[in-house]
């Protein structure tokens, strides 16, 4: 029950157009105040349990997202949020673009819209929580990503 | 040492904590009241504890931990030595062991952030150390002693005579407990921030420790307002938790400074009211009853 109790988020803006990013804030607002669960939006990824991705991947911040995962302490979730996240959204099939979070990083939750409403992210959060239990009773550790993947092409 | 004194002993080392984190979890029921919000419950800072210490432990080098541990240690030993009133220069030199271990274990990890974090924590530490000095000779001064059992078997209290010293030991608690306007060299909880500074390369159990030994922390410098009020233990703690609900305050209506700002503050405001109290001691030659 402790992970539960006291989620802690690391916020990882992967080329996003900063829709998401500003709901992902308004959570933290004394409006939906996340705060009173638990929630604490924290800054390195070392201290992390959740981590909140917006945006659709691109050839520049592969290595970038993969790195900050590789930080995380087990045991430790994966959160997209957004439609661009989810699967690259209206973005898909642009020339930088991978696609989703999950092409690069395992993700265990997705929040879709565009973009979604903080309650959504709330209800993420939840979801996400009941995972990272299940993670910690099951002792499943996060899988370590190569930082130089196949997805990054020469000419990138 | 007889059996009390090893009682008194556990009793601070389980108490200490709990206190600690009740106070952690006032602190932060009452910033988010202060901001509107309903805020975490007041044992939060219990669940995040327990929380990092089920997590992975993830250093970058293992002499990490071995710092933190130090910084665990002495604190303790520090608040021991305060409970059984011991010399209050050794307080205070054991306190800035604790405080430099943990300069050490963030400077030790090689991020920059955790190195600028600890920079500025030396600043803090260079500008309230003389101010630290001088409430101890206030009080050589006062009892003709450094021991702090003299200044707690008085009758009269300390806060009397040493009202200017007082003023400045509230600015020192508000830098020593990182608060804002002084919380540079690490962000504080709550706040949406890049990094943590010096604790920014600490993760799991070696993070929790450093939470533990907050707590002790709090305990300890509310005890050093304690001390101004010695003679009588009611009106001493009362001092002590106003002190702590004004930081708290303090905490919440002020932002940020330079690290420049809070020197030139200390090194001229805080040193010189200081020193005009101690040369009215001298002058005058009072002695606590």
């Amino acid at each position: 029950m402790s992970l539960a109790k006291s989620p802690w988020i690391i916020h990882v803006n992967v080329n996003s157009c900063n829709g998401c990013d500003i709901e992902v804030v308004a959570c933290l607002t004394p409006l939906y105040d996340a705060e009173r669960f638990g929630v604490l939006n924290i800054g390195t990824p070392k201290q992390a349990d959740i981590m909140v991705v917006t945006g659709s991947v691109n050839y520049k911040n592969v290595n970038v997202l993969k790195n900050l995962y590789n930080q995380i302490p087990d045991p430790k979730v994966v959160l997209a949020v957004g439609a661009c996240a989810s699967t690259g959204g209206i973005f898909h099939d642009c020339y930088n673009v991978v696609g989703g979070v999950d092409q690069v990083i395992p993700v265990d939750a997705y929040v879709p819209g565009c973009c979604p409403r903080p309650e959504a992210i709330l209800d993420g959060v939840v979801a996400a929580l009941s995972i990272l239990e299940n993670k910690k009773k099951g002792n499943i550790k996060g899988k370590e990503v190569k930082l130089k993947g196949n997805e990054v092409p020469s000419n990138a | 040492m007889n059996t009390n004194d090893i009682l008194l002993a556990v009793l601070v080392l389980i108490g200490a904590p709990i206190i600690g984190c009740i106070a952690s979890g006032i602190d932060r029921k009452i910033t988010a009241r202060l901001q509107g919000r309903v805020g975490p419950p007041l044992l939060q800072p219990y669940y995040d504890v327990k929380k990092l210490l089920s997590k992975d432990n993830m250093v970058v080098n293992p002499s990490q931990n071995f710092y933190v541990v130090v910084y665990l240690v002495f604190i303790v030993l520090s608040l021991l030595m305060l409970v059984f009133k011991q010399d209050f220069l050794m307080i205070i030199f054991v306190y800035t062991v604790a405080s430099i271990a943990l300069i050490v274990g963030g400077m030790s990890t090689g991020s920059p952030y955790a190195r600028i974090g600890s920079s500025r924590e030396i600043m803090a530490i260079l500008s309230y150390e003389p101010v630290l000095i001088l409430y101890a000779l206030a009080i050589y001064l006062l009892t003709g002693t450094f021991k702090l059992s003299a200044v707690v078997d008085a009758s009269s209290p300390l806060l009397v005579y040493t009202p200017l010293i007082f003023i400045a030991m509230i600015v020192v608690l508000n830098i020593k407990l990182k608060k804002s306007p002084f919380d540079y060299s690490t962000s504080h909880h709550g706040h949406q921030e890049l990094v943590k500074g010096m604790t920014t390369e600490y993760g799991g159990p070696g993070f929790a420790t450093i939470e533990i030994a907050h707590f002790y922390e709090y305990v300890f410098l509310t005890g050093l307002i304690f001390l101004f009020w010695a003679s009588n233990p009611i009106i001493g703690v009362l001092l002590g938790i106003i002190a702590y609900l004004l930081i708290i305050v303090i905490d919440n209506i002020t932002a940020r400074v330079y690290w420049q700002w809070m020197l030139k503050l200390s090194w001229s405001v805080l040193l010189i009211i200081s020193i005009v109290n101690i040369a009215f001691l001298y002058v005058s030659g009072v002695q606590l009853a």
